[in-house]
């Protein structure tokens, strides 16, 4: 157990300035006078706590492609972007179908101990699409597993995405769908418009996208079950997911970094790093998720960090595999997008980056109040540390960054799992120093 | 120009200057020496991913005529087919010490990405010779000549030097959606200055052609020779799989195809008396174009092969001579 750290004179949720005392795990007083005498005290004067973030949506790549990512330097990246939990999709080498899988990817999350990783646990076996796996059995490991996911593909097959939905109500499971066509999208490599017109590439039409959770929402009415939309990233998507929410529909949705920030014009350079699943879409598409964001139809930010090594990222556009890294950029270009345009409050990014996650995946230490007696998993962010993003410079084992160059407002500077610090900026070393962490 | 990786970013200027240098090395051509000393001790690789023997041997004469040395490195029996990567490619060909790569791939953008992406230092040109389903310039740029020559002067053998294709109307029929020919021309014809016609079943249009109204659009070739007074037709290749099998189904049939689509006798008697027909070879005989059609007097296909031999000879001088022309 880490030493006792106070917290003085910060900005819980970017509202009320107060001091965070942790102790033995805890959120143990708002008041540094309580702190025990041997606490280290650090000065939050400028920055944001939060409760720690929360991904719904993380490639550890890890077992299969350690050479991409493992769980550690996957973990330690997602400490150094804030987050305190992940979950781990389900798409590695074995698939994560099998309890063995998920207990050893919740093992060794918990071994490294910087994040908590929850794996999702795939929908059919071997992502085929043809039979469900045991999630039973999943649910009912050591890993617990609440979160099911084709992730990589698409449950495509009507039926048996009505029976997958029906199925994980046994133990409150959520279905998160990548929602992609597959007959609309064969052999397709960037969103498909002028942009694909113009560069010969192969199209991804929106309405891949927005068929599949046009179905899924319908379906998940009919068996009132409810079901989560991966990657949302066109107009026309949040403008369906509006309506099904409207009809009291439980669906949620979560928007990527990405699709937050960078449109198809972005593949011009047919650069590899710009390439991913799905695709970068239009300024129109851009708009409508950040308004999607701020109206609360769209529920959460997740970053779907797809670590890949420089042989995949550094070759032709056709060769290129499809993803991005966003562990570490992900608090900042919210930040840009939607605190800083006036969008949203850190309050909501509160919401949108821990609590609605948590929730949707049953985590139930994360996403808490900051409050006494509460699990102490905080992330401090300073919103005036603006910074340039450099691919190179981050703790993932890949470096195939989007937004190398491009300037973030803001980062998280100190994240704690448990009252342990995970990620500590230069100017608290102090903190780590000497600590068993 | 450094480069040639599309006529897309070609000024008028620039494309210019390539076909009236193309006349001059096409007049070469009729000497009994044909040999221009002009790039001797420069090498040439030619970099196939994909099979076109027609299109490399157009390069590998052009380069010889020039005096070049010449490599052809080809997909097959190589490493190219045993996975080797674009990028160690690039390095391999630097090492031996080319000057220009003369390269087609499978991949669109896999030009732009082998000049731009820093595999290749220093003075190494990369011409693009087809990339996927995105560019094919010296194709472009021969059409441009071949059309130059026949309809920009009072007569053919006319001098046409400095001239663009203002004025002319050119339809171009079949697979636009996959068609780097088609591509290409479009950008090159509506830079020199033609009217751009576009035919095609809606299923081979790419995405916003039609909503962008650079082009104008017909569904049926009939519909296409009412409306326009056309100078030059260009028939473009059907390719077996964008037929009904393996499900990509993008029209019913061959017959229906050649039905809406094809040239016939008919449809050729239609044409105004100058109109020239092109086609980029190698043509299917009785499905996008008759036989009667290409063998007649206004086909100009056969010559399109032999100005392709001075369009490339000019393109590798202008890029291997040093010669600063506009970037």
């Amino acid at each position: 157990m880490s030493a006792p750290i106070v917290i003085t004179n910060v900005s819980l949720y970017g509202d009320t300035p107060s001091d965070l005392v942790l102790v033995d795990g805890q959120i143990a007083s708002l008041d540094a006078a309580d702190a025990p005498a041997d606490a280290r005290t650090i000065d939050g004067s400028g920055l944001v706590a939060l409760p720690g973030l929360v991904d719904l949506h993380t490639h550890l790549r890890e077992p299969g492609r350690e050479d991409a990512e493992t769980i550690e330097t996957g973990s330690r990246s997602a400490a150094r972007g804030g987050f305190t939990a992940v979950h781990a999709m389900a798409n590695t080498t074995p698939t994560a179908d099998t309890a063995g899988v998920v207990e050893l990817v919740a093992s060794r999350g918990r071994e490294v101990g910087l994040v908590d990783v929850y794996p999702v646990g795939a929908v059919t076996v071997g992502l085929n699409g043809t039979q469900l796996s045991e999630m039973g059995a999943m649910a009912n490991s050591r890993a617990q597993v609440r979160v099911f996911s084709d992730d990589g593909k698409c449950v495509h097959d009507p039926l048996l995405m009505r029976r997958a939905l029906e199925y994980v109500k046994t133990f409150d499971g959520v279905v998160a769908q990548h929602a992609q066509e597959p007959r609309l999208t064969e052999g397709s490599q960037m969103h498909e418009g002028l942009v694909s017109a113009e560069l010969g590439l192969a199209g991804w039409p929106a309405v891949a996208e927005e068929s599949i959770i046009a179905r899924d929402v319908l379906l998940a009415e009919h068996v009132g079950s409810r079901v989560h939309i991966c990657h949302l990233s066109t107009a026309g998507s949040v403008e369906i997911v509006r309506w099904a929410k409207s009809r009291g529909i439980q669906v949620t949705a979560e928007a990527m970094p990405h699709h937050l920030l960078l449109t198809d014009e972005s593949a011009r350079g047919y650069d590899p790093r710009f390439k991913v699943n799905p695709p970068l879409r239009t300024q129109e598409d851009v708009d409508a998720l950040r308004a999607g964001l701020e109206d609360g139809t769209i529920d959460i930010v997740a970053t779907d960090h797809a670590p890949h090594p420089d042989e995949d990222k550094d070759c032709e556009w056709g060769a290129a595999a499809f993803g991005m890294i966003g562990l570490e950029t992900a608090l900042g270009i919210v930040q840009k997008t939607m605190v800083d345009t006036g969008r949203l409050t850190w309050r909501d990014v509160a919401r949108i980056l821990s609590e609605t996650p948590a929730s949707i995946g049953r985590d139930e230490a994360h996403g808490r109040p900051l409050a006494v007696g509460e699990p102490a998993n905080v992330t401090l962010v300073d919103p005036a540390d603006a910074w340039t993003v450099e691919p190179a410079a981050t703790d993932s084992r890949s470096n195939n960054s989007p937004f190398g160059g491009i300037e973030l407002p803001g980062r998280a500077v100190a994240t704690f799992l448990r009252g342990t610090p995970t990620y500590v900026d230069d100017r608290f070393t102090a903190l780590t120093e000497g600590a068993s962490a | 120009m450094k480069h040639l990786l599309g006529t897309d970013g070609l000024s008028r200027e620039d494309a210019v200057l390539i076909l009236d240098t193309a006349g001059q090395m096409a007049a070469t051509q009729e000497r009994e020496i044909r040999k221009l000393p002009t790039l001797r001790g420069r090498t040439v690789v030619n970099l196939f991913f994909e099979d076109s023997t027609r299109t490399r041997i157009s390069f590998e004469a052009a380069a010889k005529r020039l005096s070049a040395d010449v490599i052809n490195f080809s997909a097959k029996g190589s490493s190219l087919s045993k996975g080797e990567s674009l990028k160690d490619t690039a390095l391999t060909l630097q090492a031996m010490g080319a000057d220009a790569v003369v390269v087609r791939h499978w991949a669109s953008g896999a030009a732009q990405r082998l000049a731009e992406s820093g595999w290749l230092h220093g003075s190494v040109s990369v011409l693009n010779a087809g990339d996927g389903t995105h560019q094919h310039p010296t194709q472009a740029l021969l059409d441009a000549f071949t059309m130059r020559r026949h309809l920009m002067g009072a007569a053919v053998g006319d001098d046409v030097t400095g001239k663009g294709l203002d004025g002319l109307t050119v339809a171009l029929v079949g697979d636009i959606l996959h068609s780097r020919v088609a591509g290409s021309n479009i950008a090159l014809l509506r830079t020199l200055g033609a009217n751009v016609v576009v035919v095609a079943p809606p299923t081979l249009l790419p995405y916003g052609l039609e909503e962008r109204g650079e082009v104008a659009v017909h569904y049926t070739l009939d519909d296409a020779l009412e409306a326009h007074d056309l100078d030059a037709i260009m028939m473009l290749r059907v390719q077996r799989e964008r037929m009904t099998g393996g499900g990509s189904g993008f029209f019913p049939s061959p017959e229906e195809y050649t039905r809406l689509f094809g040239l016939d006798r008919a449809r050729m008697d239609r044409l105004t008396d100058h109109a020239i027909i092109l086609h980029p070879g190698p043509m299917n005989r009785g499905l996008e174009i008759s036989a009667e059609a290409a063998d007649s007097p206004r086909s100009v296909i056969v010559e399109q092969v032999s100005n392709g031999v001075a369009v490339r000879m000019a393109a590798l001088y202008l890029l291997l001579s040093g010669e600063e022309a506009s970037a």
